[in-house]
């Protein structure tokens, strides 16, 4: 079997399964959901702390923009009618040509556009930090935000805001979502992918293993950088504008959820090992399993249960699993030398 | 011959000590230039001034008649001006093959190959140049998985795979098992010869800058002690006493 055969048939099960997921195990749509939502959390981690080397603390940031900008315009394009009363919700709101849907769609295009053009601003700035002073900044970027959207009136400050309830039955809500995040994890995969295998992908790994010799050697590196986190920012924005019409109540905990999601996405990809494309999947679904477990069978004790895999994690699998495999195999990734010479040697200057 | 790199009265300090004192020397183009000097006579100073590590105090640097001395590392790069360094630098977790492909210059660089797959013939041209420093069966490996005097080696190809005008060695000898040493002198005639780049090198090694440079500047005490042809230089008194302490 080739390893183009293989790849499609990996793809088509991991595919086909995702799929029909929902329908074999309709009590856990919700859970798997949250399980693709995890994927996509590791992956766009990965892309700044594995390929690139710049270990962000601050990518909820993009998540919490993606949770408030789709309520808040689902929120401005509803107008009270006149003698009703507010409370009595869909009756006292009416909008001439938006419904749930098509608001929903235009709140995650602005989520898509704030959020990048933040990364681009904020990005061209603190990318200039090297190494731990990079992942304090961006911490300090994450708690900031929290503060920010707890004491702004406009987006519901400290009492949050609540997002239009689903028009359905609560399992549709959830049928709806769980594709909603499989198609986004699955678009993620297939773009990093896509953008590993290019000059791009070049790019940030060598900024990741010596930035100075990149810059020596004249690559537009800042450039690259930006690029990098934007294409975070991009697919977390999306992510947090489903999760917060997931749970319909965003406040500065659901939407900047630092030591929980924050922290999360960092350990998922470390555990299926840094600076792979697969690493961050294999951590991701393994992670969100044993939290499952740990909430249902451990009950009282998870967060320890959960402390406590951390610190396996760190100490045991430093490189990850991706990075273990690796280690023990490393012809199976093609670090392979030459034994028989060239058939055609090539001559110097060729290709000038 | 026209010059490629002037450097006109060129002064650094660090805080109290003056690591480059009234510096000016002519890199003609196509020719092969050497620096020597003691240790801690302020040779790898004088690159990093070169290259835009660091602004300089005073003085004027111009490449292909284009002032350089307050542009940055990058900028310079991409003109054609690269160096390679003294503590060699390379992209350990990336494969040899790798570590070729990204070293194409960016100044070709729209979006659409940023984002574009590496072309064949740049594969081709990586692995060509690979072949040419011996490490071509290795390509598939990290990068870091190399010997120290192949990493030197790697990192000669990385820089010719940037196709530069002028190419700053540090101490290209460095390390590399002597056996070796003459058959890197012969390569580096060759890179001149054969691809037109011009190579200003540093070099402690006597021997090999008497086989290799055309010139040779020699620097002490951040200042310029003398300068001229090779067998000359070996033979004056100033740069003896300079290299024995005196």
């Amino acid at each position: 079997m080739t390893d183009t055969t293989r790849n499609v048939l990996l793809y088509a099960l991991i595919g086909l399964t995702g799929l029909l997921a929902p329908s074999l195990a309709p009590a856990f749509r919700i859970q798997m959901a949250l399980l693709w939502m995890m994927i996509l959390f590791a992956l766009t981690w990965d892309l700044g702390g594995g390929q690139m080397g710049y270990n962000s603390f601050g990518n909820v940031l993009f998540f919490g923009i993606g949770c408030y900008a789709p309520a808040v315009v689902q929120r401005e394009l509803f107008f009270a009618v006149e003698g009703q009363p507010q409370a009595t919700g869909d009756l006292a709101t009416i909008s001439p040509a938006f419904n749930y849907f098509n608001g929903f769609a235009l709140g995650l295009t602005l989520a898509v556009i704030i959020a990048v053009a933040v990364a681009a601003g904020l990005g061209s700035g603190i990318l200039g930090l090297r190494g731990q002073y990079f992942a304090i900044c961006t911490l300090g970027v994450g708690v900031a935000a929290g503060e920010i959207a707890s004491g702004w009136d406009y987006i519901g400050a400290g009492s949050g805001m609540v997002a239009p309830i689903f028009p359905g039955h609560p399992s549709q809500a959830a049928l709806f979502f769980y594709y909603l995040f499989f198609v986004l994890a699955v678009i993620c995969f297939f773009t990093l992918k896509r953008l590993y295998a290019s000059r791009f992908g070049l790019a940030i790994n060598a900024i990741r293993d010596d930035e100075d010799k990149a810059e020596a050697m004249g690559v537009h590196t800042t450039r690259y950088k930006a690029i990098a986190w934007c294409v975070s920012a991009f697919f977390l924005a999306l992510a947090g504008g489903a999760f917060g019409h997931l749970n319909n109540f965003i406040d500065r905990e659901v939407a900047f959820p630092g030591i929980t999601f924050g922290v999360w996405m960092v350990l998922m990809a470390i555990l299926g090992g840094k600076g792979t494309l697969w690493g961050p999947v294999i951590g991701a679904t393994i992670f969100h399993v044993t939290q499952e477990l740990f909430w249902t069978y451990l009950l009282g004790w998870q967060r320890v249960a959960l402390g406590v895999l951390i610190v396996v994690i760190v100490v045991f699998f430093p490189l990850g699993i991706m990075g273990w495999l690796r280690e023990q195999w490393p012809e199976k990734f093609g670090e392979t030398v030459d034994l028989e010479a060239r058939a055609a040697p090539v001559s110097l200057g060729e290709g000038r | 011959m026209t010059p490629i790199l002037e450097v006109q009265g060129v002064t650094k300090a660090f805080g109290g000590v003056i690591a480059n004192d009234n510096i000016s020397l002519t890199v003609p183009k196509g020719s092969i230039v050497g620096l020597m000097g003691p240790n801690g006579s302020g040779k790898t100073t004088l690159f990093n001034s070169i290259v835009g590590y660091h602004p300089v105090d005073r003085g004027s640097i111009t490449f292909e008649g284009r002032e350089i001395s307050r542009l940055r590392v990058p900028e310079i790069a991409r003109l054609g001006l690269l160096r390679t360094f003294q503590q060699t630098r390379i992209y350990g977790m990336m494969s040899c093959l790798e570590n070729m492909q990204i070293s194409v210059p960016d100044t070709r660089d729209g979006l659409r190959t940023m984002f574009s797959k590496v072309p064949p013939a740049v594969t081709q041209q990586a692995e060509g140049l690979l072949e040419f420093v011996g490490l071509y069966a290795k390509r598939h490996l990290r990068a870091g998985e190399l010997s120290f005097g192949q990493r030197k080696l790697l990192e000669l190809a990385m820089a010719l795979m940037h196709e530069p005008k002028l190419l700053l060695l540090d101490e290209p000898t460095a390390g590399i098992n002597p056996v070796l040493i003459n058959s890197l002198i012969d390569r580096l005639k060759r890179i001149n010869a054969d691809l037109g780049v011009t190579l200003f090198v540093i070099e402690h090694n006597i021997r090999v800058i008497m086989k290799l440079a055309e010139h040779v500047y020699c620097l002490t005490h951040g200042q310029l002690l003398a300068d001229g042809p090779p067998d000359e230089i070996q033979t004056d008194q100033r740069v003896i006493d300079a290299y024995l302490g005196a």
